[in-house]
C-alpha cells in the first residue's frame, strides 16, 4: 500500500517540514516556514537544571510538538493524534490508516532508525516523519531531513517509535482530520509575528528569550574557572544544539527571515517585513560566527578567549533584540 | 545566509547526504538549499562522538580486566549513560550501578536481564557476553 500521489520534499526542520508536507498534501498549501512562524515556534531557551547526557538543555525553538499544538490552535484546524501503550497495537493502527491512503505523521527516535548514517545516531526521542506506504515488511518513509525518500523495516520502526525515556514518543501517530482549503492569514499573521516578537523581548523568566541567551553568555564566562576538557565539551554542546539537531539556532532563524518574507508578500511587499525579513538572515549570520570561533577554539590548542565568545554571544542578542523590535513595529 | 555562501564542504559526519538551509537570493527570497557539511558543525559532531567512543573504550577495557560487567560497556557502545539507562529501564541507578559489579551480573535475575535487553535491542545472551573488538587493544 502507497498512499497516492504523495511528494517527498526535503525541510530543514522535522516537525515543521512534516506538518507543511501534510497539510499541502490535503490542499492547504503552506511552504515549511510559513508553518513554523504562524505555530510561533521561533525562541530561544537555557535550561541548565534539564541535563541531557550530562549538559545542559538549549533550544533555539519551541517545545517539541508544540508546532503540532499551535498550528491547530492559530489556524483551528484539526490534527488527530494517538498514543500507544501496546505496541502491536501501534502497528495495526499504523496500517488501518495507510490503507484508508492517508499520510501518517509519527514520533520516533532517531538512535534506533537504521537509515540515519552511524554518525548522526544519537538518543533523540523526538524526531518527526511521515509514514506514506508498506511494502512487504518495509515501511515508506518521507523523513524531511532527507533529500530523498528513505524506508525503514517494520522492525526498527516498531523500536524506534516505542523508545523509552525523556519525551518518550509512546508510539504517538498523527494525521489531519478536517483541513480547509483556503484561510485568510492575514490577521493571524499579524498576531503570530508580535506574539514571536513580546516573547523574545518581554518574557518575565531568565532562561528564555533574550535573557536566555545573556544567561548562557554568562556561563561561558564561568567556563574559565572550570576543567579544559569540560569547557571544550560545553562550548562544542552549544554549537551541536545550534547547528546540528534539528535544523540548528542559525538554520530556524534562517527559516524566520524566509517566513517574514513570505509575509511581507502577502501584505503587498510590506516594507516593515522585508526590513525584518533581511535583519533576520543577518541575525542568522552571527550566530554562525559565533558557532565559528567556537569551533576555532575547541580545534585549537592554546587557551581558549571565553572573552571573545562572549562578546560575540551578546552581539547576537543585541542584533535578536533590534529584529524584534522592527517586528513589533508592524501594524496592519 | 546568501545561496552562494551556504557551505559545501562534504562533511564526513553527513555521510554523502544533505542538509537543508535557507539562504537568500538576490531579490531578497529565502529558499531551500542543500549543504554537503560545514566544518564547524563537523567538529563538534566529531568532539561529541569521540568523547562517546571514548567512553566506550574506557569501559571495555574495564570490563576486560574483571572489573566491571558487560552490561557497563554495553550501555557505552550504545551511546547511553547511567542517567539514561536509568529513564528507559525505569531503575533506580544505585540498582544499575550493582550490575556493573560483574558477580552482582552473574546472578542478574532473567526477568531484570529481559528489560536491560529490550531498551539496548540486544538479545539476552548477547549481555552476558563482551563481543570481541581488537581495535581497543587494552593494557
Amino acid at each position: 500500500m502507497v498512499v497516492s500521489d504523495y511528494i517527498h520534499k526535503h525541510s530543514a526542520h522535522c516537525e515543521s517540514g512534516v506538518i507543511s508536507s501534510m497539510l499541502s498534501y490535503y490542499g492547504l498549501h503552506l511552504s515549511e516556514p510559513m508553518v513554523f512562524g504562524l505555530s510561533n515556534a521561533l525562541t530561544f531557551a537555557y535550561l541548565p537544571f534539564i541535563k541531557i547526557g550530562g549538559m545542559p538543555m538549549i533550544g533555539y525553538r519551541t517545545m517539541p510538538k508544540s508546532i503540532i499544538k499551535n498550528i491547530q490552535k492559530n489556524l483551528k484546524i484539526k490534527i488527530k493524534l494517538e498514543t500507544f501503550r501496546d505496541k502491536e497495537k501501534g502497528e495495526k493502527r499504523l496500517n488501518e490508516l495507510l490503507s484508508e491512503n492517508r499520510l501518517v505523521g509519527a514520533q520516533t527516535s532517531i538512535y534506533w532508525l537504521p537509515y540515519f548514517p552511524e554518525e548522526m545516531r544519537f538518543h533523540f526521542n523526538v524526531h518527526n516523519l511521515i509514514i506514506y506506504g508498506k511494502e512487504g515488511d518495509e515501511y515508506l518513509i518521507s523523513d524531511p531531513v532527507f533529500e530523498n525518500p528513505v524506508r525503514c523495516d517494520s522492525k526498527s520502526l516498531e523500536k524506534s517509535r516505542f523508545a523509552k525515556g525523556l519525551m518518550a514518543p509512546k508510539g504517538l501517530l498523527y494525521y489531519p482530520v478536517d483541513i480547509p482549503k483556503n484561510i485568510d492569514l492575514k490577521p493571524i499573521l499579524v498576531k503570530s509575528i508580535h506574539k514571536t516578537a513580546k516573547a523574545m523581548l518581554t518574557t518575565p523568566v531568565p532562561i528564555a528569550g533574550l535573557k536566555g541567551i545573556n544567561l548562557l553568555a554568562k556561563a561561558i564566562l564561568k567556563l574559565e574557572t572550570k576543567d579544559k576538557k569540560y569547557a571544550k565539551l560545553f562550548l562544542g554542546h552549544i554549537i551541536r544544539n545550534q547547528e546540528e539537531i534539528g535544523t540548528g539556532g542559525a538554520g530556524f532563524r534562517y527559516m524566520y527571515a524566509s517566513f517574514l518574507k513570505e509575509a511581507s508578500e502577502i501584505f503587498d511587499n510590506n516594507k516593515i517585513l522585508e526590513d525584518c525579513s533581511q535583519m533576520m538572515l543577518e541575525v542568522g549570520d552571527i550566530w554562525r560566527e559565533f558557532a565559528l570561533l567556537i569551533a576555532k577554539a575547541i580545534r585549537s590548542k592554546k587557551d581558549i578567549d571565553f572573552k571573545l565568545i562572549y562578546d560575540k554571544l551578546l552581539l547576537v542578542k543585541d542584533a535578536e533584540e533590534e529584529t524584534y523590535k522592527k517586528m513589533l513595529e508592524f501594524k496592519y | 545566509m546568501d545561496i552562494n555562501s551556504v557551505p559545501q564542504e562534504e562533511s564526513v559526519t553527513y555521510a554523502k547526504n544533505k542538509k537543508a538551509i535557507y539562504a537568500s537570493d538576490e531579490n531578497g527570497n529565502v529558499n531551500i538549499v542543500g549543504s554537503s557539511g560545514w566544518s564547524v558543525e563537523e567538529t563538534v559532531t566529531l568532539q561529541a562522538l569521540e568523547s562517546l567512543e571514548d567512553s566506550a573504550r574506557e569501559a571495555y577495557c574495564e570490563v576486560k580486566k574483571g572489573e566491571k560487567s558487560p552490561l557497563y560497556y554495553y550501555m557505552f557502545a550504545l551511546r547511553m549513560d547511567l542517567e539514561l539507562l536509568s529513564q528507559v529501564t525505569g531503575f533506580f541507578k544505585w540498582t544499575i550501578k550493582r550490575d556493573f559489579n560483574p558477580n552482582i551480573f552473574n546472578k542478574i535475575k532473567d526477568k531484570r536481564l529481559e528489560v536491560y535487553a529490550d531498551v539496548m535491542g540486544k538479545r539476552k545472551e548477547e549481555l552476558r557476553i563482551l563481543e570481541e573488538i581488537k581495535d581497543y587493544g587494552c593494557k
